[in-house]
């Protein structure tokens, strides 16, 4: 088997270093810069989350103004959600599942580019509002009025609008990209319920992204038209009544939270198999409770707002459909622990990871429908029960499973293991520490104090659990530490991996470690669920001289080849969202037209660009 | 064996904190704002309910967890282990473990449900009904004038009611979103501008609560408190006919230097504040000054009123309250010409105390 060489002139071929990089539409380099920017993102919205922990640690501190605090919990919070957890999966999706599914590439590769440069330039916009006229204060989720310019004249929010309009071009080409993708790229053979769990899992965040995106998008327009045009879509002075932000918010706001936690899912259904060398346990039911849990995401929005006097019909209508959502939720559960049952289990510690994921999650999962219950949540609404509630599921549950999925895969995507004394350290660490920061946190909750508060004083009794949880905050901090000690030790000089160091069940196992440019030599056909399992274990031949582009080799595999269109359209974006913050200056209505221009004329130069040039030999 | 056994052990260590701590979180209803310590009705259902649905919670967790337990240590693998059987699923398990939870779900959605209705319908809708409006930062409170027809009686951040009896709360907001929260009485309502929100409370003892905004509303949200007095009918009523009356003219001539200066040019302080009495002092946009004296409490329930600290809070109202709007847009903080002198701040101080 030969390597791959294209050697095209006039556009970007073999290119190297950096420009490797931005010209490069190999969804595995993608998902590397997804992983690498959301970690890094990660980092930034776990200082903000320490410097409140530091301000919280004791009563009537004063290391940061409430200005500030409101900026810190604001950005921790969009920057978790947005930039950390969301392409971390996105990072999961790009790297996995062509592997999982037998593909080459996603289907759509330059748009996968502009996907992550258009994500990165989204990030930049509402990170760089530190340092360019003050971030955002009102919140991730940004409540009408006080988003509005009477309140808010600074451009904060606007940096946040922005931001989140860019991301969302981001998301929904990302979406549509894996929709496809998982849809018509599948090598032959893999019916839609013979996917891997986490192809199924992305497939179903895609929809909910393609769903709800727009929807926060029509918000945010009309947010912007209030702020730039002094229109009245939130302004109740005007007789606008805020409660349409709300609505508006969590139909999208609701979906998003699967939309995290499903990938999350996903992650632990391929590692539990795994590790316990068993089947996923009744896995039409974990498919459908997927899909049940994804459609039911909309019809429990309300229950973020059992306090803002919606009456006793839509309180209890909203109570009911969000405990409706613990079945299927449960039902994973069970069927994640009939896996395990009868399994022969390895605690590596991929494992551990999607154990601890079990376990918070499990937590996190009944503190949720403790807050279902509309009339006992009126005294845990916007307490810290709700942050405790919250960073179970989203630590507990997303992190966990992302740290469990980054064990797991990192052998497939650097050709090294993790270590994995470090890694058993690194998981107890995080374990241990996170409870001690967010269990504390229901105590504080039931005892009456709010969220977003910058200071308390010491008469409420709330001193000995906020210094607690800052400790905790500070232990995770360097759990964390050590996770990212492994992640470079362990690139470096880590023990070479085999192609399948787990005994895997899925096809990204049947291919060497790191995966090659061209991912599979030849196309595999696929005849049931587990089919690398399957080759292994029944000598089910998992890739017999089949279908794809590659007749018998790699030698003739046509590989789309770079471009930089992808990334001029970002930039172009990025600047033009950028200008826009500023559009009463001239500066800044210049720089937004120039920079809409830009993505148009990259769209246009783009399409006419063909995916291999014509000129190849072969 | 020996490792996986010090393996389990070590699980078991970090595990059976979690397991325990839960009870610990009872162990405090002395604190102020504690949700343990229900004193009305409202908060005694939700508490009732929130300790149903917390032990049916912790049923649910001591069983899956023992079980995910034991599955974890029993079927841990072991060196020469054959592969395990490679079973795909089990129907009728499956079936079960679907109907098992939504059983579980019953048990709490029907009292959830009736608890719902009883919180937000008053059983009284012709007791006491006072008005709340949320302003950034401070809560505005309003009663029926004890006469039956005159003016809303008007006070800010001391909620009186009188004890054992139900009351009516309106609730909305002159700005941007708040919340109405007294933990030991009720659970929260938003108070949302141009939505008028509805709920009911009742103390079934006298004393004092702390109450507290539970939403996000801006730079001072943290300190925006108020407090509720409850207290017998006959106090009540003496308190709010006192609260009904005018203000009286002051006498000793610091004060009346300070009046002057209140209704004056100079300070400005009637073009917020409302004093009742004054023909001048009429302003909206802060709270009602007529019987502040009386109150236990200033800048919204954060500091003790008295008179070193209305001196401070009139002086430097940063220091108490970061972002009050005060400071922002009164000119004697930002105009040096009209910076007050220590005098001023004395014949104000003095002012303000006869206001009782």
């Amino acid at each position: 088997m030969t390597t791959l060489s294209i050697p095209v002139p006039s556009r970007p071929v073999h290119p190297t270093g950096v420009w490797g990089w931005i010209t490069t539409i190999d969804h595995k380099r993608i998902g590397i810069l997804y992983g690498v920017t959301a970690f890094i993102m990660f980092i930034t919205g776990g200082l903000e989350a320490l410097y409140m922990r530091a301000q919280l640690a004791r009563p009537d501190q004063e290391l940061v103004s409430p200005e500030v605090f409101n900026q810190l919990f604001t950005m921790h919070a969009t920057t978790m959600i947005f930039l950390a957890i969301m392409p971390m999966g996105a990072a999961f999706f790009n790297y996995i599942i062509p592997l999982q599914i037998g593909a080459r590439d996603v289907a759509f590769p330059r748009l996968n580019a502009f996907s992550y440069w258009t994500f990165l330039g989204g990030a930049l916009i509402l990170k760089l509002s530190w340092f360019f006229g003050g971030a955002p204060n009102a919140g991730w989720f940004g409540y009408a009025p006080i988003t509005g310019i009477q309140y808010n004249p600074g451009h904060g929010i606007d940096f946040w609008a922005m931001s989140l309009q860019v991301l969302g071009i981001a998301s929904l080409a990302a979406a549509f990209n894996f929709i496809v993708t998982i849809i018509n790229m599948r090598a032959p053979g893999m019916s839609l319920m013979r996917m891997p769990l986490f192809t199924w899992m992305t497939l179903i965040t895609s929809f909910l992204l393609v769903l709800a995106f727009p929807v926060i998008t029509v918000a945010l327009i009309e947010l912007m038209f209030d702020r730039f045009f002094g229109m009245n879509f939130f302004v109740p002075a005007k007789g606008a009544n805020p409660l349409l932000w709300q609505h508006l918010f969590w139909i999208f706001g609701h979906p998003e939270v699967y939309i995290l936690i499903l990938p999350a899912m996903g992650i632990v259904s391929e590692i539990i198999p795994t590790f316990s060398k068993k089947p996923l346990f009744g896995y039409p039911v974990v498919v459908l409770s997927g899909a049940v849990i994804g459609f039911m995401g909309w019809m429990v929005w309300s229950h973020h707002m059992f306090t803002v006097g919606l009456g006793p019909v839509a309180n209890s209508v909203f109570a009911l459909t969000t405990m409706a959502i613990a079945v299927p939720t449960g039902v994973k559960i069970f069927n994640w622990m009939g896996t395990m049952w009868g399994g022969s289990i390895s605690f590596k510690t991929p494992m551990l990871f999607a154990l601890g994921f079990i376990w918070l999650f499990i937590i996190g999962g009944l503190s949720g429908v403790m807050h279902s219950s509309a009339a006992s949540d009126a005294q845990q609404q916007d307490t810290y029960f709700v942050v405790a509630h919250i960073h179970y599921v989203l630590f507990g549950g997303s992190i966990m499973a992302l740290l469990a999925g980054t064990y797991y895969w990192f052998p497939k995507v650097t050709g090294r293991m993790m270590n994995e004394t470090l890694g058993k350290i690194n998981f107890w660490l995080v374990f241990i520490s996170m409870n001690i920061t967010f269990f504390p946190m229901h105590f504080i909750g039931l005892d009456g104090m709010p969220r977003r508060i910058y200071r308390y004083s010491s008469e409420y009794g709330w001193d000995f659990w906020n210094l607690v949880a800052s400790i905790g905050a500070f232990a995770l901090a360097f759990a964390i530490l050590v996770f990212m000690i492994n992640v470079i030790r362990s690139a470096m000089k880590g023990e070479k991996a085999s192609a399948d160091p787990w005994d895997g069940r899925t096809l990204e196992w049947s291919i060497p470690s790191p995966t090659p440019e061209y991912n599979f030599a030849q196309i595999p056909t696929v005849r049931g669920i587990d089919p690398f399992w399957a080759q292994k274990r029944e000598r089910v031949p998992v890739a017999p001289v089949a279908g794809g582009s590659g007749e018998d080799d790699a030698h003739s595999i046509h590989l789309p080849q770079p471009s930089y269109w992808p990334f001029l359209a970002s930039i172009g974006l990025f600047i033009g969202a950028y200008g826009l913050v500023y559009y009463q200056s001239i500066v800044g209505m210049t720089a937004g037209i120039l920079g809409l221009a830009l993505t148009i004329v990259s769209v246009y130069a783009w399409s006419f660009e063909p995916v291999n040039d014509p000129e190849e030999e072969h | 064996m020996n490792s996986s056994r010090r393996r389990s052990t070590r699980l078991w260590a970090a595990l059976l904190p979690i397991l325990a701590i839960p009870l610990l979180a009872a162990c405090y209803p002395d604190n102020p704002q504690s949700t343990f310590d229900a004193v009305g009705p409202v908060a005694k259902s939700q508490l009732n309910l929130f300790y149903w649905i917390f032990w049916a919670a912790v049923f649910v967790f001591v069983v899956v967890g023992g079980i995910l337990m034991w599955i974890t240590l029993r079927f841990r693998r072991k060196p020469g282990d054959p592969d395990p059987a490679q079973t795909h699923g089990n129907t009728p398990l499956e079936i079960g473990w679907t109907i098992a939870p939504a059983l579980v779900l019953v048990v709490i959605a029907v009292p959830t449900v009736l608890t719902i209705f009883d919180n937000l319908n008053s059983p009284d809708p012709d007791a006491l009904t006072i008005d709340v409006v949320g302003h950034q930062w401070w809560f505005e409170f309003r009663y029926p004038h004890p006469d039956g027809n005159g003016d809303a009686v008007v006070t800010a951040n001391e909620l009186h009611i009188p004890v054992g009896e139900v009351v009516n709360v309106n609730l909305d907001s002159k700005d941007v979103l708040h919340s109405f929260w007294i933990p030991k009485l009720a659970g929260k309502v938003d108070l949302v501008p141009g939505n008028e929100n509805f709920m009911w409370i009742q103390a079934d003892e006298p004393g004092e609560y702390l109450g507290q905004c539970a939403e996000f509303c801006g730079e001072a949200h943290a300190l925006m408190k108020f407090r509720v007095v409850a207290e017998s009918r006959s106090e009540f009523d003496a308190w709010l006919t006192a609260e009904a009356a005018p203000a009286q003219d002051p006498v000793d001539p610091l004060a009346q230097q300070g009046k002057a200066l209140f209704e004056g040019g100079k300070a400005q302080c009637w073009s917020c504040h409302t004093v009742a009495g004054s023909s001048k002092s009429r302003g909206q946009t802060g709270p009602d000054l007529t019987h502040v004296w009386n109150r236990g409490h200033i800048a919204a329930g954060v500091i003790e009123n008295n008179q070193r600290n209305l001196r401070q809070w009139i002086e430097d109202p940063q220091s108490i309250k970061q972002g009050t709007i005060m400071f922002r847009d009164a000119k004697i903080y930002s105009d040096p010409e009209r910076k007050l002198t220590d005098a001023d701040v004395a014949a104000l101080v003095a002012y303000l105390q006869t206001l009782k």
